[in-house]
C-alpha cells in the first residue's frame, strides 16, 4: 500500500484507520516504495534477525579483544558473575545485559554485525527482541515483527534526524536504538500501537543531550557499556508505557527537541573526540597510548 | 533524492566496528575495483581527516583493500585481509593524509597496473558513500542505483547519442552529470539508471566515435 508517514502521529492515525498494527503498515509501506512483496520484506528482516542472533551466540563464547586492546572481556565477566551469583534483577536482566555487550564486543573485534541503526549502536535492539522474545516464547514471526516495529520507530525519527554521532550526538545513535527497542518490546509484550510509540518516546526524551565523546576516536569508550545501559533504558520504557503511563510532551514534538538539542551541542561533543570523556586525562593518555603503538 | 528504507535502519549485516569507517571502506574500495575493472599491480591509498586519525582502530585499512579485493561488507576476510591469497601479487601502500578541503572520511586510491587511474571517495554515514571523483572528473556514484560512466570528447549531440540508446531499452535515467576539461577537450557523463543496461547496449555505446571510456557499474549489493 502507498502509505505516506513521516511523523508519529501520522503513523499512528493510519493504524487506527486501517486497524493494523505498526509493523504491517510499515512492511507494506516498504514493499511499496521499493517493489517488492511483504514477504520478501519479511525474509530481509529476517535475514537481520539471523545475523543478530549469531553474533550474539558468538559473543557469549568469546574474550579476545578489541583491535585496540581496550576492550573484549566484559561479556565474559559479566557472565562469570551470573553463575556464581545470578542477578539481582532475575533472568531476564541477565540476558538483555550480556546479549548487549555479546554483540557490541563481536563488532570490535571486525566480527559479523547488523548496523541498528548503527555499528556502534548494534547491541541494543538485539539484546531486548532477543531476550524477550525467549522470555515469552515468540515464534520467528513474531521476533520480524517487533524486528519491522523497531524499524519504523527508527525510520520517523530519521526523517527529521540523521542517523549519526556527528549530527546529533549519541542521542542519534544508542539513543534512537533505545527507542526503536522500547517499540519492540512493547510489541512483544502485547501492547497496543499508541503503547509502542509512547515507549518510545519515553525512551528518548530520557537521553535528550547525550553526547558522543568517544576516547580516541573508536567505538568502545563508552559505546560498549553504553548498549547495555540503553537496553535496559528501553525496557523500563517499556514497562512504563504498559501502564499507560503517557509522555506529556508528545512524541514528535520530543523529536523535535532531540534535533534542537542536537543542533545546539558543540561539535566538540559530536563525534570529533574533542571533548567529553575523550579529553578527559586518561582519555588523551589512552589515545596517546595508541598513537604510539 | 533518495527513497529512504526500512532497511536503512535495520540493516545492513556487516563486519564493525563502524558503518562509516569499516562498512563505507568496504564500499569505497568495491566501487574502485568495479571502475578500475582490471586487477592492479600496485596501490597507494591516501586517506584523509578522520580516516587517517582513527581509521586503524576501526579496520578502515582493512576494510579499503577487502572492497577492492571484491569482498563485500559482511565478509569474513575482512579482519585478516592483509593475510589473504588475493593480495600477494599486489604492491600497496596506506598514506595519511590531513585536508581541511577534503571530507572527514575521505580516500584516493592510486591504482597501477595495465592503466593508472586515480578514483576519489567519501564515506558519508551509515555505510552510505559517494565516489567523487575518477581522474580530474567530478562524478555522482553512489552505488545506490546502477551507473553509467563515460569519458569522451566534448562536442554536440553526445548526450543525446547516449541517452538514444539507453532509451531503445525503455531504461529510465534517474539523474545525469556531466563535466569537462575544457571546450573541445574530455568530457564526462555519470548516469545513473533505474534498471540494468544490457551488455549489447553498453557495446553500441563504447563504439561511438570519440568515446574513450565506459563503465557499467552495476548498484552495490545491500
Amino acid at each position: 500500500m502507498e502509505y505516506s508517514f513521516t511523523t508519529f502521529e501520522s503513523l499512528l492515525e493510519i493504524c487506527n484507520k486501517e486497524n493494523k498494527r505498526i509493523y504491517e503498515i510499515m512492511q507494506e509501506k516498504e514493499a511499496f516504495d521499493f517493489d517488492k512483496t511483504v514477504e520478501e520484506v519479511r525474509n530481509k528482516t529476517e535475514k537481520s534477525l539471523k545475523a543478530m542472533k549469531e553474533a550474539i551466540k558468538n559473543g557469549l563464547k568469546s574474550k579476545e579483544k578489541s583491535i585496540s586492546g581496550l576492550c573484549g572481556d566484559d561479556c565474559y565477566k559479566l557472565l562469570g558473575r551470573y553463575k556464581k551469583t545470578g542477578s539481582t534483577f532475575g533472568k531476564i536482566f541477565e540476558k538483555i545485559t550480556t546479549y548487549a555487550l555479546a554483540t557490541m564486543e563481536e563488532n570490535l573485534r571486525m566480527n559479523r554485525i547488523v548496523a541498528c541503526p548503527t555499528a556502534g549502536s548494534c547491541g541494543i535492539v538485539p539484546a531486548v527482541i532477543i531476550a524477550l522474545s525467549e522470555k515469552y516464547k515468540s515464534d520467528k514471526e513474531e521476533e520480524i515483527n517487533a524486528l519491522i516495529t523497531a524499524g519504523a520507530i527508527g525510520y520517523i525519527i530519521s526523517a527529521k534526524v540523521a542517523m549519526a554521532g556527528a549530527i546529533a550526538g549519541c542521542q542519534a545513535e544508542c539513543g534512537v536504538a533505545s527507542a526503536m527497542s522500547a517499540a519492540a518490546a512493547v510489541q512483544i509484550m502485547g501492547g497496543d500501537e499508541k503503547q509502542k510509540i509512547n515507549a518510545a518516546a519515553l525512551a528518548l526524551k530520557n537521553i535528550l543531550g547525550l553526547s558522543c565523546d568517544p576516547v580516541s576516536g573508536l567505538v568502545e569508550i563508552p559505546c560498549v557499556k553504553r548498549n547495555v545501559f540503553m537496553a535496559i533504558h528501553a525496557i523500563t520504557a517499556s514497562e512504563l508505557s504498559m501502564a499507560d503511563i503517557e509522555s506529556k510532551i508528545p512524541p514528535d514534538e520530543i523529536v523535535d527537541a532531540m534535533m534542537q538539542t542536537g543542533q545546539l551541542m558543540s561539535p566538540l561533543l559530536k563525534e570529533t573526540s574533542q571533548g567529553g570523556l575523550a579529553t578527559t586525562k586518561t582519555g588523551i593518555l589512552i589515545n596517546k597510548n595508541l598513537s604510539n603503538n | 533524492m533518495k527513497q529512504r528504507s526500512l532497511f536503512d535502519i535495520i540493516s545492513p549485516i556487516m563486519t564493525g566496528p563502524s558503518s562509516s569507517h569499516t562498512a563505507g571502506a568496504v564500499r569505497l574500495g568495491l566501487m574502485a575495483r568495479k571502475i578500475y575493472r582490471e586487477k592492479p599491480q600496485k596501490v597507494i591509498l591516501k586517506l584523509y581527516n578522520s580516516f587517517a586519525q582513527t581509521g586503524k582502530g576501526h579496520g578502515t585499512d582493512k576494510g579499503l583493500m577487502a572492497g577492492l579485493l571484491g569482498y563485500n561488507v559482511d565478509s569474513n576476510k575482512i579482519k585478516n585481509i592483509f593475510n589473504d591469497a588475493a593480495l600477494k601479487d599486489i604492491e600497496y601502500r596506506f598514506e595519511n593524509e590531513q585536508n581541511i578541503e577534503r571530507h572527514p572520511n575521505a580516500v584516493d586510491f592510486l591504482l597501477y597496473g595495465k592503466i593508472n587511474m586515480r578514483i576519489s571517495g567519501n564515506s558519508i554515514g551509515a555505510g552510505n558513500i559517494e565516489i567523487t571523483k575518477i581522474e580530474d572528473f567530478t562524478t555522482k556514484i553512489s552505488g545506490e542505483l546502477n551507473t553509467l560512466i563515460l569519458f569522451y570528447k566534448d562536442k554536440p549531440g553526445m548526450i543525446s547519442r547516449v541517452s538514444t540508446l539507453i532509451q531503445k531499452e525503455n531504461i529510465n535515467i534517474a539523474s545525469l552529470d556531466c563535466d569537462r576539461d575544457a571546450k573541445g577537450k574530455t568530457a564526462s557523463m555519470c548516469i545513473c539508471l533505474d534498471s540494468e543496461i544490457s551488455d549489447s547496449i553498453i557495446k553500441k555505446i563504447e563504439e561511438i566515435e570519440d568515446v574513450y571510456f565506459v563503465r557499467n557499474l552495476k548498484r552495490l549489493e545491500d
